[in-house]
Protein backbone atom coordinates (compact mmCIF):
# COMPACT_ATOMS: atom_id res chain seq x y z
CA UNK A 1 0.00 0.00 0.00
CA UNK A 2 1.21 3.50 -0.85
CA UNK A 3 -0.15 6.29 1.33
CA UNK A 4 0.56 9.90 0.44
CA UNK A 5 0.00 12.59 3.03
CA UNK A 6 1.59 15.86 2.04
CA UNK A 7 0.44 18.79 4.15
CA UNK A 8 2.82 21.26 2.52
CA UNK A 9 5.73 21.44 0.12
CA UNK A 10 7.46 24.76 -0.44
CA UNK A 11 10.38 26.11 -2.41
CA UNK A 12 11.71 28.93 -0.23
CA UNK A 13 8.77 31.08 0.78
CA UNK A 14 6.44 29.83 -1.93
CA UNK A 15 4.11 26.96 -1.04
CA UNK A 16 3.72 24.73 -4.09
CA UNK A 17 1.62 21.84 -2.82
CA UNK A 18 -0.88 21.78 0.05
CA UNK A 19 -3.04 19.08 1.67
CA UNK A 20 -2.62 16.28 -0.77
CA UNK A 21 -3.88 13.02 0.66
CA UNK A 22 -4.52 9.82 -1.28
CA UNK A 23 -3.70 6.15 -1.45
CA UNK A 24 -2.74 3.81 -4.25
CA UNK A 25 -3.42 0.14 -3.72
CA UNK A 26 -1.69 -2.70 -5.56
CA UNK A 27 -2.85 -3.16 -9.12
CA UNK A 28 -4.37 0.29 -9.28
CA UNK A 29 -3.23 2.83 -11.88
CA UNK A 30 -3.57 6.48 -10.97
CA UNK A 31 -3.16 9.28 -13.52
CA UNK A 32 -2.12 12.69 -12.27
CA UNK A 33 -3.33 15.55 -14.46
CA UNK A 34 -2.90 19.29 -14.22
CA UNK A 35 -1.59 22.34 -16.06
CA UNK A 36 2.17 22.54 -16.55
CA UNK A 37 4.20 24.10 -13.76
CA UNK A 38 1.60 23.19 -11.15
CA UNK A 39 3.88 20.78 -9.29
CA UNK A 40 3.05 17.35 -10.70
CA UNK A 41 6.70 16.36 -11.12
CA UNK A 42 7.46 17.74 -7.67
CA UNK A 43 4.77 15.50 -6.19
CA UNK A 44 6.24 12.51 -8.02
CA UNK A 45 9.67 13.30 -6.55
CA UNK A 46 8.15 13.31 -3.08
CA UNK A 47 6.46 9.96 -3.73
CA UNK A 48 9.67 8.51 -5.19
CA UNK A 49 11.62 9.69 -2.15
CA UNK A 50 14.19 11.68 -4.12
CA UNK A 51 12.95 14.85 -2.40
CA UNK A 52 12.42 14.51 1.34
CA UNK A 53 12.07 18.18 2.17
CA UNK A 54 8.33 18.54 2.83
CA UNK A 55 5.75 18.50 5.64
CA UNK A 56 3.82 15.30 5.93
CA UNK A 57 4.41 11.61 5.55
CA UNK A 58 4.58 9.17 2.69
CA UNK A 59 4.34 5.44 3.14
CA UNK A 60 5.69 3.40 0.26
CA UNK A 61 6.79 -0.16 -0.51
CA UNK A 62 10.47 -1.12 -0.82
CA UNK A 63 10.50 -2.11 -4.47
CA UNK A 64 9.98 1.12 -6.41
CA UNK A 65 10.66 1.77 -10.07
CA UNK A 66 10.48 4.97 -12.02
CA UNK A 67 10.22 5.89 -15.69
CA UNK A 68 11.60 9.39 -16.07
CA UNK A 69 10.74 12.07 -18.61
CA UNK A 70 14.17 11.54 -20.14
CA UNK A 71 15.34 7.91 -20.53
CA UNK A 72 18.02 8.53 -17.83
CA UNK A 73 20.23 5.62 -18.87
CA UNK A 74 23.93 4.97 -18.28
CA UNK A 75 25.37 5.83 -21.71
CA UNK A 76 28.74 4.23 -20.82
CA UNK A 77 27.29 0.79 -20.08
CA UNK A 78 25.69 -1.69 -22.46
CA UNK A 79 21.91 -1.99 -22.85
CA UNK A 80 22.01 -5.22 -20.83
CA UNK A 81 24.16 -3.72 -18.07
CA UNK A 82 21.71 -0.85 -17.80
CA UNK A 83 19.23 -3.37 -16.42
CA UNK A 84 21.65 -5.61 -14.51
CA UNK A 85 23.52 -2.88 -12.65
CA UNK A 86 20.39 -1.17 -11.38
CA UNK A 87 18.73 -4.29 -9.94
CA UNK A 88 20.39 -6.44 -7.29
CA UNK A 89 17.95 -9.31 -7.79
CA UNK A 90 17.85 -9.54 -11.59
CA UNK A 91 20.14 -12.15 -13.19
CA UNK A 92 21.33 -12.35 -16.80
CA UNK A 93 18.43 -14.53 -18.00
CA UNK A 94 15.69 -12.34 -16.59
CA UNK A 95 17.45 -9.22 -17.89
CA UNK A 96 17.48 -10.75 -21.39
CA UNK A 97 13.82 -11.69 -20.94
CA UNK A 98 12.99 -8.11 -19.91
CA UNK A 99 14.75 -6.82 -23.05
CA UNK A 100 12.99 -9.42 -25.20
CA UNK A 101 9.67 -8.22 -23.79
CA UNK A 102 10.26 -4.70 -25.18
CA UNK A 103 11.88 -5.97 -28.39
CA UNK A 104 15.44 -4.92 -27.59
CA UNK A 105 17.20 -8.22 -26.89
CA UNK A 106 19.05 -8.12 -30.22
CA UNK A 107 20.63 -4.85 -29.04
CA UNK A 108 21.65 -6.13 -25.60
CA UNK A 109 25.36 -5.48 -26.16
CA UNK A 110 25.07 -2.06 -27.79
CA UNK A 111 25.45 1.23 -25.98
CA UNK A 112 22.28 3.28 -25.32
CA UNK A 113 23.64 6.02 -27.59
CA UNK A 114 23.27 3.65 -30.53
CA UNK A 115 19.51 3.36 -29.94
CA UNK A 116 16.79 5.70 -31.20
CA UNK A 117 14.90 7.80 -28.66
CA UNK A 118 11.93 5.44 -28.88
CA UNK A 119 14.18 2.46 -28.18
CA UNK A 120 15.84 4.27 -25.26
CA UNK A 121 12.38 4.90 -23.81
CA UNK A 122 11.56 1.21 -24.16
CA UNK A 123 14.79 0.32 -22.42
CA UNK A 124 13.85 2.66 -19.61
CA UNK A 125 10.50 0.87 -19.44
CA UNK A 126 12.17 -2.56 -19.41
CA UNK A 127 14.45 -1.39 -16.61
CA UNK A 128 11.47 -0.27 -14.55
CA UNK A 129 9.56 -3.53 -14.91
CA UNK A 130 12.58 -5.87 -14.65
CA UNK A 131 12.61 -5.61 -10.87
CA UNK A 132 8.86 -6.43 -10.53
CA UNK A 133 8.17 -3.21 -8.62
CA UNK A 134 5.36 -2.84 -6.09
CA UNK A 135 5.16 0.85 -6.88
CA UNK A 136 5.72 2.26 -10.36
CA UNK A 137 6.11 6.00 -10.92
CA UNK A 138 6.07 7.44 -14.43
CA UNK A 139 6.74 11.08 -15.28
CA UNK A 140 5.25 11.82 -18.72
CA UNK A 141 6.57 8.58 -20.18
CA UNK A 142 5.14 9.19 -23.68
CA UNK A 143 6.10 12.82 -24.16
CA UNK A 144 8.13 13.97 -27.22
CA UNK A 145 7.61 10.73 -29.16
CA UNK A 146 5.95 10.63 -32.59
CA UNK A 147 2.39 9.33 -32.60
CA UNK A 148 3.12 5.78 -33.76
CA UNK A 149 6.00 5.31 -31.31
CA UNK A 150 3.95 6.76 -28.48
CA UNK A 151 1.09 4.41 -29.31
CA UNK A 152 3.50 1.45 -29.29
CA UNK A 153 4.86 2.51 -25.92
CA UNK A 154 1.36 2.95 -24.56
CA UNK A 155 0.32 -0.57 -25.58
CA UNK A 156 3.53 -2.00 -24.14
CA UNK A 157 3.04 -0.15 -20.87
CA UNK A 158 -0.58 -1.33 -20.64
CA UNK A 159 0.51 -4.93 -21.09
CA UNK A 160 3.41 -4.73 -18.64
CA UNK A 161 1.24 -3.13 -15.96
CA UNK A 162 -1.24 -5.97 -16.53
CA UNK A 163 1.49 -8.57 -16.07
CA UNK A 164 3.38 -7.12 -13.10
CA UNK A 165 0.38 -5.41 -11.42
CA UNK A 166 2.23 -2.71 -9.47
CA UNK A 167 0.56 0.24 -7.83
CA UNK A 168 1.11 2.84 -10.55
CA UNK A 169 1.04 6.61 -10.58
CA UNK A 170 1.85 8.56 -13.71
CA UNK A 171 1.84 12.16 -14.79
CA UNK A 172 0.44 13.13 -18.16
CA UNK A 173 -0.94 16.09 -20.08
CA UNK A 174 -3.20 14.01 -22.26
CA UNK A 175 -6.77 13.18 -21.19
CA UNK A 176 -7.09 10.22 -23.59
CA UNK A 177 -3.84 8.74 -22.28
CA UNK A 178 -5.09 9.10 -18.72
CA UNK A 179 -8.49 7.56 -19.52
CA UNK A 180 -6.93 4.66 -21.32
CA UNK A 181 -4.28 3.64 -18.82
CA UNK A 182 -5.69 4.77 -15.48
CA UNK A 183 -8.23 3.23 -13.17
CA UNK A 184 -8.50 6.56 -11.39
CA UNK A 185 -7.70 10.15 -12.42
CA UNK A 186 -6.47 12.78 -9.95
CA UNK A 187 -6.31 16.45 -10.82
CA UNK A 188 -4.01 19.07 -9.32
CA UNK A 189 -5.25 22.64 -9.36
CA UNK A 190 -4.95 25.97 -7.58
CA UNK A 191 -2.19 27.90 -5.93
CA UNK A 192 -0.82 26.22 -3.88
CA UNK A 193 -1.88 23.16 -5.81
CA UNK A 194 -4.14 20.60 -4.25
CA UNK A 195 -6.33 17.71 -5.40
CA UNK A 196 -9.80 18.55 -6.69
CA UNK B 1 51.45 9.59 -36.49
CA UNK B 2 53.46 10.87 -39.50
CA UNK B 3 53.28 14.44 -38.27
CA UNK B 4 54.38 13.34 -34.82
CA UNK B 5 57.43 11.62 -36.34
CA UNK B 6 58.32 14.62 -38.50
CA UNK B 7 57.96 16.91 -35.54
CA UNK B 8 60.43 14.83 -33.49
CA UNK B 9 62.88 14.70 -36.40
CA UNK B 10 62.75 18.49 -36.79
CA UNK B 11 63.61 18.85 -33.09
CA UNK B 12 66.61 16.60 -33.64
CA UNK B 13 67.66 18.68 -36.64
CA UNK B 14 67.43 21.84 -34.57
CA UNK B 15 69.74 20.23 -32.00
CA UNK B 16 72.28 19.27 -34.67
CA UNK B 17 72.27 22.78 -36.14
CA UNK B 18 72.67 24.34 -32.68
CA UNK B 19 75.51 21.96 -31.83
CA UNK B 20 77.17 22.74 -35.16
CA UNK B 21 76.92 26.52 -34.68
CA UNK B 22 78.04 26.30 -31.06
CA UNK B 23 80.91 24.02 -32.05
CA UNK B 24 81.69 23.20 -28.42
CA UNK B 25 80.92 19.61 -27.35
CA UNK B 26 81.48 20.72 -23.73
CA UNK B 27 78.36 22.89 -23.99
CA UNK B 28 76.23 20.96 -26.48
CA UNK B 29 77.49 17.69 -27.97
CA UNK B 30 76.13 16.23 -31.21
CA UNK B 31 73.27 13.75 -30.65
CA UNK B 32 75.40 10.79 -31.75
CA UNK B 33 78.15 11.77 -29.30
CA UNK B 34 75.77 10.64 -26.56
CA UNK B 35 75.84 7.02 -27.73
CA UNK B 36 79.15 6.32 -25.96
CA UNK B 37 78.15 7.69 -22.54
CA UNK B 38 74.72 6.09 -22.89
CA UNK B 39 76.21 2.68 -23.58
CA UNK B 40 78.72 2.91 -20.72
CA UNK B 41 76.00 3.92 -18.22
CA UNK B 42 73.69 1.21 -19.52
CA UNK B 43 76.23 -1.60 -19.43
CA UNK B 44 77.55 -0.62 -16.00
CA UNK B 45 73.96 -0.89 -14.69
CA UNK B 46 74.02 2.70 -13.39
CA UNK B 47 71.35 3.98 -15.76
CA UNK B 48 68.83 1.15 -15.20
CA UNK B 49 69.29 1.42 -11.42
CA UNK B 50 68.70 5.18 -11.22
CA UNK B 51 65.92 5.00 -13.78
CA UNK B 52 64.11 2.34 -11.75
CA UNK B 53 64.58 4.28 -8.50
CA UNK B 54 63.07 7.42 -10.01
CA UNK B 55 60.28 5.50 -11.73
CA UNK B 56 59.32 3.91 -8.41
CA UNK B 57 59.15 7.31 -6.71
CA UNK B 58 57.05 8.67 -9.58
CA UNK B 59 54.72 5.69 -9.30
CA UNK B 60 54.26 6.09 -5.53
CA UNK B 61 53.69 9.82 -5.68
CA UNK B 62 51.37 9.43 -8.66
CA UNK B 63 49.24 6.75 -6.99
CA UNK B 64 49.01 8.67 -3.72
CA UNK B 65 48.29 12.04 -5.32
CA UNK B 66 45.65 10.62 -7.68
CA UNK B 67 43.86 8.68 -4.93
CA UNK B 68 43.86 11.41 -2.30
CA UNK B 69 43.24 14.17 -4.84
CA UNK B 70 40.27 12.31 -6.37
CA UNK B 71 38.68 11.61 -2.98
CA UNK B 72 39.14 15.23 -1.88
CA UNK B 73 37.90 16.62 -5.20
CA UNK B 74 34.83 14.39 -5.10
CA UNK B 75 34.00 15.41 -1.53
CA UNK B 76 34.51 19.10 -2.28
CA UNK B 77 32.50 18.93 -5.50
CA UNK B 78 29.57 17.07 -3.96
CA UNK B 79 29.38 18.73 -0.52
CA UNK B 80 29.43 22.56 -0.70
CA UNK B 81 30.08 22.79 3.08
CA UNK B 82 33.31 20.84 2.81
CA UNK B 83 34.21 22.94 -0.23
CA UNK B 84 33.77 26.17 1.74
CA UNK B 85 36.09 24.89 4.47
CA UNK B 86 38.80 23.41 2.28
CA UNK B 87 38.84 25.88 -0.62
CA UNK B 88 41.18 28.41 1.07
CA UNK B 89 43.60 25.57 1.87
CA UNK B 90 43.47 24.48 -1.73
CA UNK B 91 44.31 27.99 -2.96
CA UNK B 92 47.25 28.23 -0.56
CA UNK B 93 48.67 24.85 -1.56
CA UNK B 94 48.10 25.55 -5.25
CA UNK B 95 50.22 28.67 -4.96
CA UNK B 96 52.92 27.28 -2.69
CA UNK B 97 56.12 26.87 -4.76
CA UNK B 98 57.18 23.24 -5.11
CA UNK B 99 60.60 24.14 -3.77
CA UNK B 100 59.16 25.44 -0.47
CA UNK B 101 57.21 22.23 0.13
CA UNK B 102 60.23 20.09 -0.70
CA UNK B 103 62.58 22.00 1.61
CA UNK B 104 60.05 22.01 4.46
CA UNK B 105 59.39 18.27 4.10
CA UNK B 106 63.13 17.54 4.25
CA UNK B 107 63.55 19.85 7.26
CA UNK B 108 60.58 18.48 9.20
CA UNK B 109 60.59 14.81 8.25
CA UNK B 110 64.28 14.30 7.49
CA UNK B 111 66.35 13.52 4.43
CA UNK B 112 64.59 10.25 3.68
CA UNK B 113 62.35 8.47 1.19
CA UNK B 114 59.14 9.28 3.09
CA UNK B 115 59.85 12.99 3.00
CA UNK B 116 60.68 12.81 -0.71
CA UNK B 117 57.45 11.06 -1.67
CA UNK B 118 55.29 13.20 0.65
CA UNK B 119 56.80 16.34 -0.83
CA UNK B 120 55.95 15.28 -4.38
CA UNK B 121 52.48 14.06 -3.40
CA UNK B 122 51.62 17.29 -1.60
CA UNK B 123 52.75 19.24 -4.64
CA UNK B 124 50.41 17.36 -6.92
CA UNK B 125 47.26 16.82 -4.79
CA UNK B 126 45.87 20.39 -5.16
CA UNK B 127 46.00 20.07 -8.95
CA UNK B 128 44.19 16.77 -9.01
CA UNK B 129 41.62 18.03 -6.49
CA UNK B 130 40.86 21.15 -8.54
CA UNK B 131 40.26 19.16 -11.72
CA UNK B 132 38.18 16.40 -10.08
CA UNK B 133 36.10 18.97 -8.18
CA UNK B 134 34.97 20.46 -11.48
CA UNK B 135 33.90 16.99 -12.58
CA UNK B 136 32.06 16.32 -9.34
CA UNK B 137 30.16 19.59 -9.64
CA UNK B 138 28.97 18.55 -13.08
CA UNK B 139 27.60 15.14 -11.98
CA UNK B 140 24.20 14.42 -13.55
CA UNK B 141 21.41 14.93 -10.95
CA UNK B 142 18.95 12.80 -12.97
CA UNK B 143 21.20 9.76 -12.72
CA UNK B 144 21.51 10.38 -9.00
CA UNK B 145 17.72 10.41 -8.65
CA UNK B 146 17.49 7.25 -10.74
CA UNK B 147 20.02 5.47 -8.53
CA UNK B 148 18.14 6.63 -5.46
CA UNK B 149 14.73 5.41 -6.65
CA UNK B 150 16.05 2.00 -7.72
CA UNK B 151 18.14 1.77 -4.54
CA UNK B 152 21.32 1.06 -6.47
CA UNK B 153 24.04 -0.24 -4.17
CA UNK B 154 26.66 2.31 -3.10
CA UNK B 155 29.58 0.39 -4.59
CA UNK B 156 27.80 0.08 -7.95
CA UNK B 157 26.77 3.73 -7.85
CA UNK B 158 30.38 4.76 -7.33
CA UNK B 159 31.87 2.42 -9.90
CA UNK B 160 29.31 2.52 -12.69
CA UNK B 161 27.61 5.90 -12.30
CA UNK B 162 30.05 8.32 -10.62
CA UNK B 163 33.42 7.13 -11.99
CA UNK B 164 32.41 7.04 -15.68
CA UNK B 165 31.20 10.64 -15.36
CA UNK B 166 34.53 11.60 -13.77
CA UNK B 167 36.65 9.60 -16.24
CA UNK B 168 37.52 12.53 -18.57
CA UNK B 169 38.52 14.59 -15.54
CA UNK B 170 40.56 11.74 -14.04
CA UNK B 171 42.29 11.29 -17.40
CA UNK B 172 43.09 15.01 -17.58
CA UNK B 173 44.44 14.95 -14.01
CA UNK B 174 46.51 11.84 -14.71
CA UNK B 175 47.88 13.33 -17.92
CA UNK B 176 49.05 16.56 -16.37
CA UNK B 177 49.86 14.60 -13.21
CA UNK B 178 52.52 12.31 -14.62
CA UNK B 179 54.24 15.15 -16.42
CA UNK B 180 54.41 17.40 -13.36
CA UNK B 181 55.24 14.65 -10.88
CA UNK B 182 58.34 13.37 -12.60
CA UNK B 183 59.75 16.87 -12.87
CA UNK B 184 59.21 17.46 -9.17
CA UNK B 185 60.69 14.05 -8.35
CA UNK B 186 63.90 15.12 -10.10
CA UNK B 187 64.07 18.30 -8.00
CA UNK B 188 63.44 16.26 -4.84
CA UNK B 189 66.28 13.92 -5.82
CA UNK B 190 68.52 16.80 -6.78
CA UNK B 191 68.10 18.35 -3.34
CA UNK B 192 68.20 15.46 -0.96
CA UNK B 193 68.53 11.93 -2.29
CA UNK B 194 71.60 9.84 -3.09
CA UNK B 195 70.14 8.00 -6.05
CA UNK B 196 67.73 8.50 -8.96
CA UNK B 197 67.92 10.47 -12.19
CA UNK B 198 67.80 13.81 -10.33
CA UNK B 199 70.80 12.81 -8.21
CA UNK B 200 72.78 11.74 -11.28
CA UNK B 201 71.97 15.03 -13.00
CA UNK B 202 73.16 16.86 -9.88
CA UNK B 203 76.39 14.85 -9.95
CA UNK B 204 77.15 15.54 -13.62
CA UNK B 205 76.10 19.16 -13.20
CA UNK B 206 78.85 19.55 -10.62
CA UNK B 207 81.29 17.92 -13.06
CA UNK B 208 79.97 20.20 -15.88
CA UNK B 209 79.40 17.14 -18.04
CA UNK B 210 76.57 18.09 -20.40
CA UNK B 211 76.65 14.77 -22.26
CA UNK B 212 75.83 12.74 -19.14
CA UNK B 213 73.19 15.22 -18.01
CA UNK B 214 71.53 14.80 -21.43
CA UNK B 215 71.86 11.00 -21.37
CA UNK B 216 70.03 10.77 -18.06
CA UNK B 217 67.31 13.32 -18.89
CA UNK B 218 66.61 11.90 -22.34
CA UNK B 219 66.45 8.35 -21.02
CA UNK B 220 63.80 9.35 -18.54
CA UNK B 221 61.83 11.35 -21.10
CA UNK B 222 61.85 8.29 -23.36
CA UNK B 223 60.63 6.18 -20.44
CA UNK B 224 57.76 8.56 -19.66
CA UNK B 225 56.75 8.73 -23.34
CA UNK B 226 56.60 4.93 -23.37
CA UNK B 227 54.30 5.02 -20.31
CA UNK B 228 52.10 7.63 -21.94
CA UNK B 229 51.76 5.73 -25.22
CA UNK B 230 51.55 2.21 -23.86
CA UNK B 231 49.42 2.75 -20.73
CA UNK B 232 47.69 6.12 -20.46
CA UNK B 233 46.48 6.56 -24.03
CA UNK B 234 45.15 2.99 -24.47
CA UNK B 235 43.30 3.32 -21.14
CA UNK B 236 41.77 6.59 -22.24
CA UNK B 237 40.67 5.08 -25.54
CA UNK B 238 39.00 2.22 -23.67
CA UNK B 239 36.94 4.41 -21.33
CA UNK B 240 35.99 6.69 -24.22
CA UNK B 241 34.75 3.75 -26.32
CA UNK B 242 31.03 4.39 -25.64
CA UNK B 243 31.26 7.91 -27.07
CA UNK B 244 32.43 6.70 -30.48
CA UNK B 245 30.03 3.75 -30.68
Amino acid sequence: MTRINVSAKSFGETVILRDIHFEISAGETVALLGPSGIGKSTLLQLIAGTDTDFEGQIERPDAIAMVFQEPTLLPWRSVLDNILLVHKTVDGDSAHAALERVGLNSKAYMFPGQLSLGQQRRLSLARAFAGSPDLLIMDEPFVSLDEATAEGMLILTEELIGEVKPATIFVTHSEPEAKRLATRVLRLQGKPATLI
Amino acid sequence: MRIRGLSLVSLLLLWIVAAYIGADPQVLPMPWALAGPFWSELSSGELPFHLATTALRVLWAFALAMTLGTVLGLLMGVFPKIDQWLDPWLVIFLNLPALVLIVLCYLWIGLNETAAIIAVTLNKIPNVTTIIREGARALNPDLKAMAQVFRVRRSIYLKHIILPQLAPFIAAAARSGVAVIWKIVLVVEFLGRSNGIGFQIHLYFQLFDVAYVLVYSLSFIAFMLAVEWSLLQPWERRVRRWRQA
